[in-house]
């Protein structure tokens, strides 16, 4: 076969269906419909193949992007999709919710030397996670079972990848999850539309079905401590995922005025507590004729996009920068954009002004210039002098970001960082032998896909700290001979686990 | 503590029988409840059998029940723990949807679709010599560890608690094994002292001049009313707040209460806060959050009671 080249593949995307924004913003399906399998493979004849291929390297879990693709284009999806979950244990959340356009698809040489769209990666990914889901694919991995149990606590991203990783390694795996749901926050937080609940439910099943023990309602560090968990309990390690979900306010007057909330109440009531189903189901959530979401990350979308969906007439987005500094994916704005979203850039509220009846009815707001660079190289917002006015809103929610879970700093000697995130080193080790930690929690707010490469590395560390083969690793005699070692395998492993595909 | 119902307020008062089906609470997985006492009405106590939060509990702390996967997450404070039996104790008033839904599901037998916790920061039993524990309403339960703990310390313990009326009195003897002494408050006079529990409260500071420390568990009306019985004394108030919350863990915000004109999560801030510190009006404004969807759930709740009863008598 010839060589690819820039002039010989498709030029254009292939298009991928969304919902009319109009309908959609009144339902909670998903928006984006995904390719069908012409389209799919229209869009894979758009990789070159590249024999240095840039995407692996910007992908946070580095999956072998050319190494799925080709094998798509033989049609053999199953083998695509064998390789694509060696490194992601969740495509069919990840083709929704990463942010390609910074990672695989930002260095996509088709679009960094071609000056085209570059693949859409994600998109291909995701079409392989829901057919296996579809087919009901199941990696059929023979898990020789060692003697170590190691707890997990919390089971968002970071430790549903930790746990599978270390489950695959033989470990008695046990996930604790505070909620009554796992799933962490991709179960309460991103919304229906964006990533179906059944989804992460298949996600949860494929878990299980490497023998990993899910227990909810389960708060550690209150029920039991990550100290108890080594010395009581008798787990050999532990990885701590706990992410950073605790909401910031900005601390202006009249923030507790009723009618203002946190964008992550306003999604926990919606997606974990189905309160957009009330009175089927008990939790309420009032939303009120005109919204105003502080913040523009994909938090703040997530929160627009939910609201409108719940019966707002009017959502606005309030936020003190410009759209190019707008923290979101360019697609989540552009489908908040669609569905009549207004966006009110330079704007930051400096009071919550409030009725009689101590209802929020309205911000007052300062207008916003760009002056000079700050610490994170972007232009420092400042306020333009006597540009206050107030803006009319029943409801307001806060997503400005999140601090750290405070529970297991209270509760364990496990040493924090000063701003409360769990301090670890490379290895992603905590102060506490045998305690490993990945995700929000150390690294603060960042993506799901970085929370499981951090979950991923974690598992590593582990496997290596327990002395378990790691058999992504070729094994290196010392170079002191072989002493300790049997016809080349170190002795000091603890056991010989092996991995082998049926 | 209450979730999106608030407690305090005067609740319609309805027996709940047998009246709602069982068949979700039937499954054998979930939290097995072990007993069940009526104390009035509205007042019911549940023993949920979970041998790891009994060791884990302390007074003060709180769990986040949920009847069924269609249900609220409903924070209650802990009455009690046995740490040899392996349970924990709920004290519940039947008030809203859900806590009435409670009253007429939750029996011997069957199980809690969940049940998580303990939550939040035990109270700081401490040194004081002499203590005054206050329970009204929904607080007097959960004062019952407190008073204990005080008890273990070694502490001269005086309880004060406050019943509408003496047809409502539980836990007398239980208090009276713990406490030196105890006072019970009647607003109709018909058991103890006619009156609200600040009088019991002023009672026992005009007789002990020597009082270390106030804690007070309740409404926010009768919280707030004890803190500003012993702000002109300079007595320590411990208050243990109630507002509402979904997931108890630190992740909703919804629970914010002004504390010192800061704001502080209730759930993993408190409970417990200086009662001379707390913004009761604040906290009570909040409470009011969601009193229309309350009322409408309560509503639907009592009509589909009554289609039921009315199908029963029928068949």
């Amino acid at each position: 076969m010839a060589r690819k080249t820039i002039r010989s593949i498709p030029q254009e995307r292939a298009p991928m269906p969304v919902l009319d924004a109009a309908e959609r913003a009144t339902n909670f399906d998903e928006v984006s419909l995904g390719f069908d399998e012409p389209n799919a493979l229209v869009e894979c004849e758009r990789c070159l193949i590249c024999p240095e291929p840039a995407c692996v390297a910007g992908c946070p879990v580095e999956i072998d992007i050319p190494g799925f693709i080709q094998k798509m284009l033989k049609k053999d999806y199953h083998g695509a999709w064998d390789t694509l979950t060696d490194s992601t244990f969740l495509p069919a959340v990840c083709g929704r919710v990463c942010p390609q356009e910074d990672q695989c698809e930002g260095v996509c040489a088709v679009a960094v030397s071609g000056g085209l769209e570059p693949v859409a990666i994600g998109r291909l990914e995701r079409w392989l996670g829901d057919k296996a889901v579809k087919e009901g694919w199941k990696k059929k991995s023979h898990i020789e079972t060692n003697r170590f149990k190691v707890g997990i606590v919390g089971s968002g991203p970071a430790s549903m990848a930790c746990a599978a990783d270390l489950a695959k390694a033989g470990c008695k795996v046990t996930v604790f999850e505070a909620l009554h749901a796992p799933g962490g926050v991709l179960r309460y937080g991103i919304p229906e539309f964006r990533l179906p609940n059944s989804v992460v439910d298949a996600e949860i099943a494929n878990l299980e079905a490497l023998g990993v023990e899910i227990r909810c309602n389960t708060l550690v560090g209150r029920l039991f401590t990550v100290e108890q968990m080594l010395e009581e309990m008798g787990f050999d390690a532990v990885f701590v995922g706990t992410g950073a979900g605790t909401p910031k306010f900005m601390d202006i007057p009249g923030e507790n005025l009723n009618g203002v909330l946190s964008a992550n109440e306003l999604l926990t009531r919606c997606n974990l507590m189905h309160a957009g189903d009330f009175p089927k189901f008990d939790t309420p959530l009032e939303v009120g004729r005109k919204i105003a979401v502080i913040g523009s990350g994909n938090t703040a979308m997530d929160a627009m996009r939910v609201s409108k969906r719940l019966g707002a007439e009017e959502v606005h987005c309030v936020y003190r920068r410009t759209e190019a500094e707008c923290p979101a994916r360019q697609e989540e704005l552009h489908h908040a954009q669609e569905e009549g979203i207004e966006f009110h850039w330079l704007t930051a509220p400096v009071e919550l002004l409030g009725d009689a009846k101590n209802n929020v009815r309205a911000l007052r707001c300062l207008r916003m210039e760009l002056g000079e660079p700050d610490d994170s190289g972007r232009r420092r917002p400042v306020p333009v002098p006597g540009s206050e006015f107030e803006f009319e809103a029943d409801t307001v929610v806060y997503a400005i970001g999140t601090s750290p879970n405070p529970i297991l700093g209270q509760t364990s000697n496990i040493q924090l960082n000063k701003w409360g995130y769990i301090d670890t080193d490379d290895e992603l080790a905590t102060s506490l032998a045998g305690v490993y930690a990945g995700g929000d929690i150390v690294t603060g707010a960042a993506t799901v896909i970085l929370a499981m490469g951090a979950g991923r590395r974690a598992a590593a560390s582990i496997r290596r700290y327990l002395g378990i083969r790691d058999s992504m690793s070729v094994y290196e005699p010392e170079h002191s001979g072989f002493e300790n070692t049997l016809f080349g395998i170190d002795m000091s492993e603890k056991n010989f686990v092996h991995l082998r595909q049926i | 503590m209450s979730s999106s119902e608030t407690q305090g307020s005067d609740p319609a008062a309805q027996p709940g029988q047998d009246i709602m089906p069982n068949d979700e609470m039937s499954n054998a997985t979930g939290f097995p409840i072990v007993t069940r006492t009526d104390f009035s009405e509205t007042t019911f106590l549940l023993e949920v059998e979970h041998p790891q939060m009994a060791r884990a509990a302390r007074p003060g702390q709180f769990v986040i029940v949920m009847l069924d996967d269609h249900g609220e997450r409903i924070p209650l404070t802990i009455a009690d723990f046995d740490r040899d039996k392996g349970t924990v104790t709920l004290v519940i008033q039947a008030v809203g949807k859900s806590s009435r839904e409670m009253q007429a599901r939750c029996q011997v037998g069957q199980t809690l679709f969940g049940i998580a916790g303990p939550m939040g920061i035990p109270s700081e039993v401490s040194h004081a010599k002499k203590v005054i524990c206050v329970g009204g309403g929904l607080g007097v339960a959960p004062i019952f560890p407190q008073a204990r703990a005080f008890k273990e310390a070694g502490a001269y313990v005086i309880g004060v608690v406050g019943f509408r009326s003496a047809s409502l009195v539980f836990w007398e003897e239980k208090f009276r094994s713990v406490c030196d002494e105890f006072i019970i408050c009647t607003d109709d006079g018909t058991a103890g002292i006619k009156g609200l529990v600040t009088q019991g409260i002023e009672t026992a500071i005009t007789t002990h001049g020597d009082i270390d420390e106030v804690v007070a568990i309740g409404p926010p009306i009768m919280m707030r009313a004890c803190a500003e019985t012993t702000r002109p004394h300079g007595i320590k108030t411990m208050v243990s707040l109630n507002p509402i919350m979904v997931d108890g863990t630190g992740m909703c915000g919804g629970c914010r209460v002004r504390v010192d004109n800061k704001v502080k999560f209730a759930c993993v801030d408190g409970p417990d806060f200086d009662g001379h510190a707390v913004d009761f009006d604040d906290l009570m404004a909040r409470l009011q959050r969601y009193r229309p969807q309350e009322a409408a759930a309560m509503e639907r709740y009592s009509e589909s009671c009554k289609r039921l009863l009315v199908e029963e008598e029928v068949r």
